[in-house]
């Protein structure tokens, strides 16, 4: 189902729409109000804002992890908000790439492993590698993110650097159309950050995959087509640091 | 096939605790099946105490009595068998062979019986006949056999003296002293109560309560039946083998209804089988006890698991963001702890295998126990597909609070 609604929506739905969106985590006050946001295809995104200003919410909501409260989340032309949480997981494993601020990996798989797990939970991912088997894509990435000398250690052997980098190899295998990073250079010293962003883009762009790039170092926005400013989007935040 | 080797891997990356959960499930299956096969162990060797003779008779009475008194050497005879009693049934045609069996005195706590080479020849324990360590059987009214277990404890030999006292208590002050015995022979461990017995001749017996009674000595208990000379006295009990076993239960019935005499026939494998049932109760409670560590060893695997959890939200939460669903969080779970049931499982039937066969000859020897490596049977797979089950079972329960945790947690897990 999931596979169908994309394929449709693949050539020209933006690669995240969102309307009027509210959201609140169980019990709590709205953290989350947003009239609008559009992000095109293979845009790349800078989205910013300080702590507290619902910027990892709003990631959970582009993933399907979380459903809003009113209003409508359409990512890559299908609407997450209308199916069953199944379906959205089904979704996030075929369309969606994930960073994570650190601790990206599964301690007790390798490093192919876990570049290659997104393919092993999602058939449909698996069989949108042009060709090349899941291992030689793998492959594929590590050497474009400079880490192919990594592929059979342990990730508990990697240093931050390069286990983030892992990470983007796993986000990106098997060319999604959306990748969301939430304050994946954090952790990374500024040479380091310099070039994760330069694979990072690289990468995106070979894919064609849009970028949503979450943090709170302004000094990154330059290097982005765009940027937007979470708190002046969010109504909810700017209550919050109002009150 | 995918998830299989994740929850293994998962095991293997939390290797320690993993280990200590499975062994301590590995022990209480261990003991759980272990006390099954000793349980086995000593039901056969119970029921193999006595083997071969197809009827016990003795005066009327209980066949508890009639089987303690005679076989275990334990409480007294129902009464006396008269000789001719004894010729008559030994003369019956569907009788292949007898063995009599005189009881009534006891040497510091030891029975002793008169009886005849019959019971060397005829009577078996685990399908053994009884033979000698060293020696002979007694051959004349002057000489006795003695049971290892008499030999080791008063550290008597062949050649030794043996005085017997009246009566079946430990302590008595009524000695034959008229009338001493020498050690013939010493019967070789059998595990079963001959062991703790003295055997002389009917004769034997007979003689000396005679001198007894010409020297004059002192006599406690009843006043020896009255007999004319030369008259065989009366035996307690007698064994016997029939020629043809389907005409046991005939023969049987026709003993019990003796108009002569009244007398109790038992088949001594059915006897044993009913004081089996009373006494094996306690093996119920060896089982109890035993599923009760199953349950703790469970509990612990619960337990690990579950303070596992709170360092494994990162990893659900990186599962989830790559598409996994909760169904699939919650199946790795319960497959890690049946994953560990079952490696526990294996382990403790494993366990009790490599003991079994590294310690059966020494149980052996100094119990008479025999264990063997039979094949698991149809309780010992229950008892394993129940502890597999329910430690898959139990998986439910951290599956549940790591399912919960991450709807909770969304990707972004509050640490």
């Amino acid at each position: 189902m999931s596979s169908a609604t994309a394929g449709a929506a693949g050539t020209s739905s933006p690669a995240v729409e969102l309307r009027d969106i509210r959201f609140a985590y169980k019990g709590g006050r709205d953290v989350i109000d947003l009239p609008a946001l559009t992000i095109g295809q293979g845009e790349r995104c800078f989205l910013h804002g300080p702590s507290g200003s619902g910027k990892t919410t709003l990631l959970g909501l582009l993933a399907g992890v979380l459903v809003p409260r009113t209003g409508t989340v359409r990512v890559l032309g299908t609407t997450l908000s209308g199916l069953t949480s199944g379906a959205r997981d089904r979704f996030r494993a075929e369309h969606l790439g994930y960073v994570f601020q650190m601790f990206n990996l599964i301690p007790y798989l390798s490093v192919r492993e876990n570049i290659t797990l997104p393919c092993r939970l999602s058939p449909a991912r698996r069989a949108r590698l042009k060709g090349a088997d899941v291992g030689a894509e793998a492959a594929h990435l590590a050497e474009r993110l400079e880490i192919a000398e990594l592929l059979d250690k342990p990730v508990t052997a990697l240093s931050v650097g390069q286990q983030q980098r892992v990470g983007v190899a796993r986000a990106l295998i098997g060319a999604p159309g959306l990748v969301v990073c939430d304050e994946p250079t954090s952790a990374l010293d500024s040479d380091r950050r310099d070039r994760f962003l330069e694979l990072l883009f690289a990468r995106c762009e070979e894919a064609g995959s849009a970028l949503v790039f979450v943090s709170h170092d302004l000094s990154l926005a330059a290097r982005f087509q765009r940027t937007v400013e979470l708190p002046e989007l969010n109504k909810a935040a700017v209550r919050e640091m109002v009150g | 096939m995918f998830l299989l080797s994740l929850a293994w891997r998962s095991l293997g990356n939390r290797r320690l605790i993993s280990l200590l959960t499975a062994a301590s499930i590995a022990l209480s299956v261990a003991l759980l099946v272990g006390i099954e096969h000793v349980r086995m162990g000593v039901r056969e060797s119970f029921a193999g105490t006595i083997r071969g003779t197809d009827l016990i008779v003795g005066a009327r009475g209980g066949t508890t009595q009639v089987l303690l008194s005679t076989v275990f050497g334990m409480s007294v005879p129902n009464g006396s068998v008269s000789w001719a009693t004894y010729e008559r049934w030994a003369a019956h045609p569907a009788v292949k062979w007898t063995i009599p069996y005189a009881l009534g005195d006891a040497h510091r706590g030891h029975r002793v019986i008169g009886t005849t080479a019959a019971f060397f020849e005829h009577y078996r324990f685990r399908d053994q006949s009884v033979t000698f360590a060293s020696g002979k059987a007694p051959a004349n009214d002057r000489e006795i056999a003695i049971g290892s277990d008499v030999a080791e404890r008063l550290g008597y030999s062949v050649g030794s003296k043996v005085t017997l006292a009246h009566g079946l208590g430990a302590v008595s002050f009524a000695e034959h002293e008229a009338h001493p015995f020498t050690v013939s022979g010493v019967i070789a461990r059998t595990f079963t109560p001959i062991d703790r017995a003295l055997y002389s001749t009917l004769d034997g017996l007979t003689a000396m309560h005679d001198d007894e009674a010409t020297s004059g000595g002192l006599m406690m208990g009843p006043p020896p039946v009255a007999r004319a000379p030369g008259e065989q006295p009366p035996i307690t009990a007698f064994l016997l083998g029939t020629k043809n076993r389907f005409e046991t239960l005939q023969l049987q019935r026709e003993m019990n209804e003796d108009k002569l005499e009244p007398l109790t026939a038992i088949i001594p494998g059915l006897a044993l089988q009913q004081l089996w049932q009373t006494i094996g109760s306690a093996e119920v409670g060896l089982r109890v006890v035993a599923l009760f560590t199953v349950l703790v060893g469970l509990i612990g695997m619960v337990v690990a698991l579950y303070a596992s959890l709170e360092s494994r939200r990162r990893e659900m939460a990186i599962l989830r963001a790559v598409g996994a669903g909760p169904r699939l969080i919650v199946s790795l779970l319960v497959l890690e702890s049946g994953l560990l049931a079952l490696v526990g499982a294996t382990a403790g039937v494993a366990l009790v295998y490599a003991g079994i066969a590294a310690a059966r000859s020494a149980v052996e020897a100094r119990f008479g126990l025999a264990l063997t490596l039979h094949p698991l049977g149809s309780a010992e797979w229950a008892y394993l597909a129940l502890v597999v089950s329910a430690g898959t079972l139990v998986g439910v329960l951290p599956a549940w609070r790591a399912y919960r945790s991450s709807l909770a947690d969304g990707l972004s897990p509050k640490l």
